[in-house]
Parts: C-alpha cells; structure tokens; sequence
C-alpha cells in the first residue's frame, strides 16, 4: 500500500497532482458559474500555442505561456462583453484554436524540436520537476490570496456582471485578475494533467459541488476537495493500474460526478414526494411568507 | 397618489439632469435630444411601449449607455462611460436563477466594493438583516434564491440596492410579473423609501395600477413625449403619441384611468350578427 511512497518521483507526482487539481476546482467554480466550462479546454490548447512559441523564442515556458494564455483568456471575455452577439463558446473557439494552430504550425515549420510536447498534451508525472511543484505550489498560494482579497466582488461580477459595476465593483479588474489566474493555474498544471485533460478538472469538480449544494462558499469547498481528492487518488490508482495519469485523474471525478448526480435525483425525487403531502408546519410556514 | 409633493424643488437641488442627450448602443442611438430633470426626492415612473427607450433611460443614468450628444449630470457630477454608483434594481428576468446564491447573499452584494474580506463585520451584518426585516425576507435569508415567490425575488434585489444605502434608486420593471397585492407592497415600500429621502425612479408597464399612482409620469417613446402628473400627461393625444394607439382616458373618483379604445377581433358569427341585428 506505501510502496509507490517510496519514490521520490511518485511524492512529487502525487503532491503535483492533488494541488493542481483542487487548484483547478477552486477556479472551476468561476468558470462554471460563468458558463465558461469550454474555456479551460480552449485555453490549455492556447497555452500549447504559447509553450511552443516560447520554445521557439527560447523564452521561459512559465512566463511565456502565462502571458500567452492570459492574453488568449482577456481577448474571449472582451470580445464576449464587447461584442454581446459573440457567444463564449464561439470567442473560446475562435481565439483558442487560433492559438493552438499557431502553436502547430511553428512545429510544423521548425523541425529541430527535440523537446517533448506529448507531456504538454497528455500530462507525464514521472517529469514533474522541484520546479514544477514550486510553480504549482506558488500559483496556488497567489491564487488563494487573491480570491480571499477579492471574493465578494468576484463573486458579483460573476453573478451579475452587468450590474456589479454600479455598485461600485470595477469588473473590468475582476476579469483581468480572473484571466490571469484561469491562465497560470492552466499552465502550472500542463505538466500534470496534460493540455487536452485539464479541461475536466476544471469542470467536474464544481459541477459535482454544484449538484450537492446551493450555497456559493460551500460549492466552492466541495469543489476544491473532489478535485485534490480526484488528484490525491487518480495518481496512487494510476501507479497500480498502469494507466496515463491525467486520465486516471479525470475518470475518478468523473465516477464522484456520476455518484453526485444519483444521489442529487433522489434527494430531488424524496423532496418533491414530501411536497405532495404537506405538513402543517410547511403550510404554516408559507403562509408566513405571504403575511 | 402615493406622494403628497411631486417634483417640488428642495436646497438639495436636481438629482438627476439630462440635457439634450442623444444616446444608445453600439453606434445606433435609441433616445433623442432627451432634456429630463429628476430633483432630489422625486418619485417619477418611465412610462411607454416595448422598445422605446424606458431602460436604456434608466441605464443612461447609471453611465451604462453610450452618450452621442448632450451632458448626463447625476448628483451634481458629469457621468462618462462607466458607473454611477445608484442603487439599481434590474429586471428579474435577466437573473441567473440556478446561480448558488442565498437570499442573504444577494443582499450583501450591495457593498461587494466595501473592504477586503470575505466576510462583511458584524455591523454591517446586523445592517444587512434590518434591510431584510424591513422587507419581510429576514426569514429567508438563508433560502436559495431560486426557492422564493416573484415578490420575495423582487424584495431580494430591492434589498440588495437598500444595502448599498443609495439617495438614488433606479428600477427596471419593479411591479412586473408579481400579483395584486405584492405590486401594492412593493409601491408602499418604495413609496415610504421615497418619503425618507431617498430619489426614486422606475420604469413600468403598467400605466394604471401602477403610474396612474405616482405624482409624476414621463412617457418616452425614442424621445421625452411628455412628463408632469399622471392627471396632466394622460390625455388621448399624449397616449397616442407615445404609445401609437387610440385610448380613453377616463377619470374616477379622483384618478385619472387609461382604457383601451374598444375594437373587434375576428370575425363576428352569424349568431352574434343576428343578435345585433
């Protein structure tokens, strides 16, 4: 049961993973809620674009992708707040596969790589380095005290971002900051999770959080813990099974999602069988709330 | 009627000015040459049919619009592109209601700009339940938005504007949708609001259960069509004018009452030629 413990590799793997993935739990949440959930895969594809030209200009691939990203991320909610009759999935898709195919064709024209970039796509453990973890570990920290600073007015602009600005939230910060922090908590999890897997630990946790509660603050805990959960034990499965990390990581909080969703249908079902027999104290109780 | 004084001038001066504003969206202009004083502690309804202009008038208050021409003046300051900070109560059916909120926390949201914590303090919590024992909603502060009566919605995000302590309160469609008596609730409420000082404007639908009540109508269609008391702008001419359609105007007991010219739709049966024959 410890033996995979033993390895430095796995330590750091496993670490890697499971803050990643509740990282990408904790900013699922906004993403979801401001119905987004494409813009993680779309972005990880970007930031592929911005890893290969950082590679080409011989640039840092932290610095160089999260700036890459960042920019790909303002451009689809400018363009979706600036231009209304642009969907978000339609901005995600332009920019996103813009950047991606940008990435491609760098490839295609320099044919001296020699770096491996089906560990950007796929994810590989065994190459998550000390400073792998220290990015993860970094943008983690940033992102916390950010969000902690700025939860109530990230929380309006994300439910009501057309209004949030007259009571004096500024959302055109509060998309900035989101930008930056959706696009370097991608890029610090390439690594891990693998630029075409990311997107699902971006989504899952928050949707299973959201099908179990109603309450913002606690959607957003659950969120966190089904992701570093999903992550803790997508990687400890993977080293028994043999199989991609990345996937390991998502088929787990895929099967935590589907056991959210049987358990939210039956509360439902039980509730609505409730309501067909009223209590006294239930219709006392509504007609209070229409005295 | 509700206001015992309309549009008397006080020391405070105008609220709200607009002079010879020309505005709208994306380069295409919505509302014309539009000259319109507010003063402080006013309580005037945006009257006229769909698409005339009632919200973005009330989103060119707030700085939310584009300005082609003319000055926007709210509180004595010259408002640009960007916000101006007013309480607002937008129309409930731009919410999203399968967002995780609670009825507490939409409250709250009203001084989302006020410090840098996660939580607001305890005065300001206690601040936050008076606003919701004044509206009736106390009891549900903890219920998902989701779960509550289109009144009860409605006193939600009239409190999440009361929170933010506004002497401005702007509403988009505040009656619609709600039945009789939470209609009248929600006028009394807003009607004591008014008497507290707080300036009120609003936009409605509804010219006799609603604006026929208030001590001073605008009726908008593209432009200012006219504005004054409801016993003064409701006229045939004027209704025509703004709404396009022939109307009665009829007074009762006091109010002045808007009826719809009667005419047929569809084809009379033989039965009922026969019959008025």
């Amino acid at each position: 049961m410890f033996e995979p413990f033993q390895y430095d590799f796995f330590i750091r793997g496993l670490i890697a993973a499971t803050v990643a993935s509740g990282l990408c739990g904790f900013i699922g949440v906004y993403v979801v809620l401001r119905k987004m959930s494409y813009i993680g895969h779309g972005l990880s594809h970007a930031v592929f674009g911005g890893a290969v030209v950082s590679f080409v200009m011989d640039f840092n691939f932290y610095i160089g992708s999260t700036v890459w990203g960042f920019g790909s991320a303002l451009l689809i909610i400018l363009m979706t707040r600036v231009r209304k009759f642009i969907a978000a999935d339609a901005a995600i898709g332009i920019i996103t596969t813009s950047s991606f195919a940008l990435g491609v064709a760098l490839i295609s024209h320099y044919h001296k790589f020699t770096r491996n970039f089906d560990a950007a796509l796929f994810g590989n453990i065994l190459g998550v380095d000390n400073t792998d973890l220290a990015a993860i570990i970094a943008v983690t920290a940033v992102t916390l005290g950010l969000v902690v600073l700025l939860y109530r007015r990230l929380l309006f602009t994300t439910f009501d971002p057309e209004v949030a600005p007259f009571f004096g939230v500024d959302t055109n910060w509060m998309d900035a900051i989101f930008a930056l922090i959706l696009a370097s908590a991608i890029v610090v999890s390439l690594r891990v999770l693998g630029a075409t897997l990311i997107a699902a630990t971006l989504v899952i946790p928050p949707i299973t959080a959201r099908l179990l509660t109603d309450h913002f603050g606690r959607m957003m805990g659950l969120s966190v813990l089904i992701g570093a959960l999903s992550g803790f034990f997508g990687i400890y499965i993977s080293y028994y099974v043999d199989i991609a990390s990345g996937a390991s990581i998502v088929l787990l909080s895929a099967g935590l999602f589907t056991a959210a969703l049987v358990y939210s249908s039956l509360r439902q079902r039980l509730t609505s069988m409730r309501r067909i027999a009223p209590t006294p104290s239930a219709a006392q109780t509504q007609h209070a709330l229409f005295d | 009627m509700l206001h015992p004084y309309p549009h008397e001038t006080d020391e405070t001066g105008p609220a709200v000015q607009l002079r010879s504003v020309t505005c709208g969206y994306d380069g295409r202009p919505v509302l014309f040459d539009i000259d319109l004083t507010v003063m402080a502690g006013d309580f005037v309804g945006l009257v006229g049919p769909s698409g005339s202009g009632k919200t973005t008038l009330l989103r060119t208050i707030l700085g939310a619009v584009d300005v082609y021409g003319g000055q926007v003046i709210v509180n004595g300051r010259e408002i640009k592109r960007g916000a101006a900070h007013a309480g607002y109560v937008p129309q409930l059916e731009t919410i999203d209601w399968n967002f995780p909120v609670t009825v507490e926390h939409v409250v709250r949201m009203g001084r989302a700009s006020h410090g840098w914590t996660p939580w607001i303090s305890r005065r300001m919590r206690d601040e936050a339940y008076a606003v919701m024992e004044r509206l009736g909603i106390a009891n549900l502060a903890q219920r998902h938005v989701r779960a509550l009566s289109g009144g009860q919605q409605q006193r939600a995000f009239l409190g999440r504007a009361l929170f933010s302590s506004p002497r401005l309160l702007l509403l988009d469609e505040p009656t619609a949708g709600v039945d009789i008596k939470t209609r009248d609730d929600v006028l009394h409420l807003l009607d004591e609001l008014n008497h507290e000082g707080v300036t009120v404007v609003m936009t409605t639908h509804e010219i006799n259960a609603v604006a026929a009540h208030l001590p001073w109508v605008v009726c908008v269609n593209g432009r200012i069509i006219a504005e004054g008391p409801p016993s003064d702008v409701y006229t045939p001419d004027i209704l025509k004018r703004t709404y396009g359609a022939e109307m009665t105007v009829i007074q009762h007991e006091g109010m002045t009452l808007v009826a719809e010219t009667p005419h047929s739709i569809g084809r009379a049966s033989a039965r009922h030629k026969a019959k008025a024959g």
